[in-house]
């Protein structure tokens, strides 16, 4: 037990660890808080078929050439997803079916794209870290951490102030409605943040794993609180402390960081399961 | 000066027209039952008056300094709500979203507001109980209340018993009453025409010919008289 304390402690005086874990912490942080707006909405997938198309458009800017593959990928996911929310309701091809649709589709684009015009020497290892999350989060540039770091404290920011009417246009759009609520600008704004959190995230856990940090926090809290605000903060709490877990993990162990976090939030699901189930138990 | 006014309204989706000619006024204190088959365009009057569906041509007018927004909404459960983490007072305090404008918290006035809807329907111990896990009638009480804290003047009930077993039926029926009696006017769609007799004041029947009159009227009327046989006279609990 000692040894590992030690070992966290050799480990901490490199500043690309405490990097590591500040954004990591952060971007868990922010996925989580939507999370639960998203789940409840019957929005869990979107998370995957956006970072599809962070995926496909991250392969587009390699192609391009681009110094900075940001430029690209932000609108281009923002415009999917405010696609994906805003035609959710009246689109001609469901909800459902236009997430898969656009979710393979980019995938498949990309790969296509990174297969054709590639001219990295290691083109299944690219691929494989951008789906299953890149070693990257471990060299992180100050800059970037900034970046990250301002952005997460917009979107926990928009989430406080918003919280009241994210939760209205949440419960029931149509009463929100009626009550001259702008339940479409709010359904935007959600939109929009869910695509910047999968950006951010994109770092962290890969194309592939991203859906598991918005959904498993917020499962996870439901199966124990019973209001919205407890399962909200307990939802922020959880995935902040599965994603300490997770990157301390995986570098005492040398496991991949991205499935590493999956992983504790899985295993923190199950554990909320059971108390959940417990407790169930004996109010019944 | 009414409430509520339509006039002319013509509704429906794109070429799809629903419903004709639709000419009716709401005064305040009234209790209006509308009712008619499915599909005849009853949920999509409610949603025109509620601004969510703009009519083909014709009218709406808000009159007595009514805006569309001071409207309380009763609407009907979402699959969605059925396992929604949120807590009675959560959901209560939702329905002052309207007086918030942009301010992002509910001030001191607006949780009192929900606190005194929910001790007048009864569920102010069941506060911090989560809605899931309360009975249908309870759950309608919870919305009522919430409906309750966006007007002091016009409720719109859709379906507001479907669901519920028939004890709880008639212990919903006489809060809406009751809620009517201190002065809220009731618009409420329906399908039980038994009770839209026992309670209401006017009707208004969507069919291929539209009524819309005093309950008295609506008795001897062809469509009335229509409806009634057709009910087959099996409502034995009802008194008229």
């Amino acid at each position: 037990m000692i040894a590992i304390f030690e070992k966290i402690n050799l480990y901490m005086q490199y500043p690309f660890v405490w990097y590591a874990l500040v954004v990591g912490i952060l971007i868990a942080l922010c996925s989580s808080l939507l999370g639960v707006s998203l789940v409840l909405k019957r929005f869990s997938y979107i998370g995957d078929g956006l970072s599809h198309v962070a995926f496909g458009a991250t392969a587009v800017a390699a192609v391009l050439n681009l110094t900075d593959q940001m430029v690209l990928i932000f609108p281009v996911t923002i415009c999917c997803a405010v696609l994906l929310l805003k035609t959710g309701q009246t689109a001609k091809i469901k909800g459902d079916a236009a997430i898969a649709m656009i979710s393979v589709g980019t995938l498949a684009f990309g790969y296509l794209l990174m297969n054709l015009f590639s001219t990295s020497t290691n083109l299944s290892g690219d691929v494989c870290s951008t789906l299953f999350g890149s070693t990257s989060i471990l060299t992180l540039t100050k800059a970037e951490v900034w970046v990250c770091a301002i952005l997460s404290v917009v979107v926990v920011a928009v989430f406080i102030l918003f919280y009241n009417k994210i939760f209205d246009v949440t419960f029931d759009e149509s009463f929100a409605f009626a009550v001259g609520t702008k339940v479409n600008a709010y359904n935007l704004l959600i939109a929009v943040i869910t695509a910047v959190i999968i950006v951010l995230a994109m770092n962290l856990v890969g194309s592939l794993l991203i859906s598991a940090l918005i959904i498993f926090p917020a499962l996870s809290a439901m199966r124990v609180f019973r209001s919205f605000k407890a399962v909200t903060v307990c939802a922020a709490v959880l995935s902040v402390l599965c994603a300490l877990f997770g990157i301390l993990i995986s570098i005492l162990a040398g496991t991949p960081v991205g499935s590493t976090i999956v992983a504790v939030d899985v295993l923190a699901f199950a554990i909320f399961s059971c108390v959940g189930f417990l407790v169930g138990g004996v109010r019944k | 000066m009414p409430q509520l006014t339509c006039q002319d309204l013509t509704l429906g989706y794109d070429a799809n027209v629903i419903v004709r000619n639709l000419s009716f006024s709401v005064n305040e204190g009234d209790y209006l039952c509308i009712v008619g088959e499915n599909g005849s365009g009853k949920s999509t009057l409610m949603k025109a008056i509620l601004g969510l569906h703009t009519p083909i041509s014709g009218k709406i007018l808000a009159g007595d300094g009514m805006k569309a927004n001071k409207i309380g909404y009763l609407p009907q459960q979402t699959s969605l709500q059925k396992d929604f983490p949120a807590s009675v007072r959560e959901i209560v305090l939702s329905g002052c979203q309207g007086r918030c404008g942009m301010r992002p918290f509910y001030n001191k006035t607006e949780k009192q507001l929900a606190a005194d809807n929910m001790e007048r329907m009864g569920i102010a111990d069941l506060a911090m109980r989560c809605y899931r896990e309360l009975s249908g009638g309870q759950q309608q009480r919870v919305l009522l209340a919430r409906a309750l804290c966006a007007t002091q003047k016009i409720l719109l009930l859709d379906e507001p018993v479907s669901g519920l077993d028939p004890k709880v039926t008639a212990e919903m029926y006489q809060l809406i009453a009751s809620l009517n009696q201190e002065g809220i006017t009731i618009i409420m769609i329906s399908h039980d025409i038994a009770a839209a007799i026992k309670y209401a004041t006017r009707i208004l029947h969507i069919d291929e010919k539209i009524f819309f009159g005093t309950k008295d009227d609506y008795l001897k009327s062809e469509a009335g008289r229509h409806f009634m046989l057709r009910e087959g006279g099996g409502n034995n609990d009802c008194d008229f």
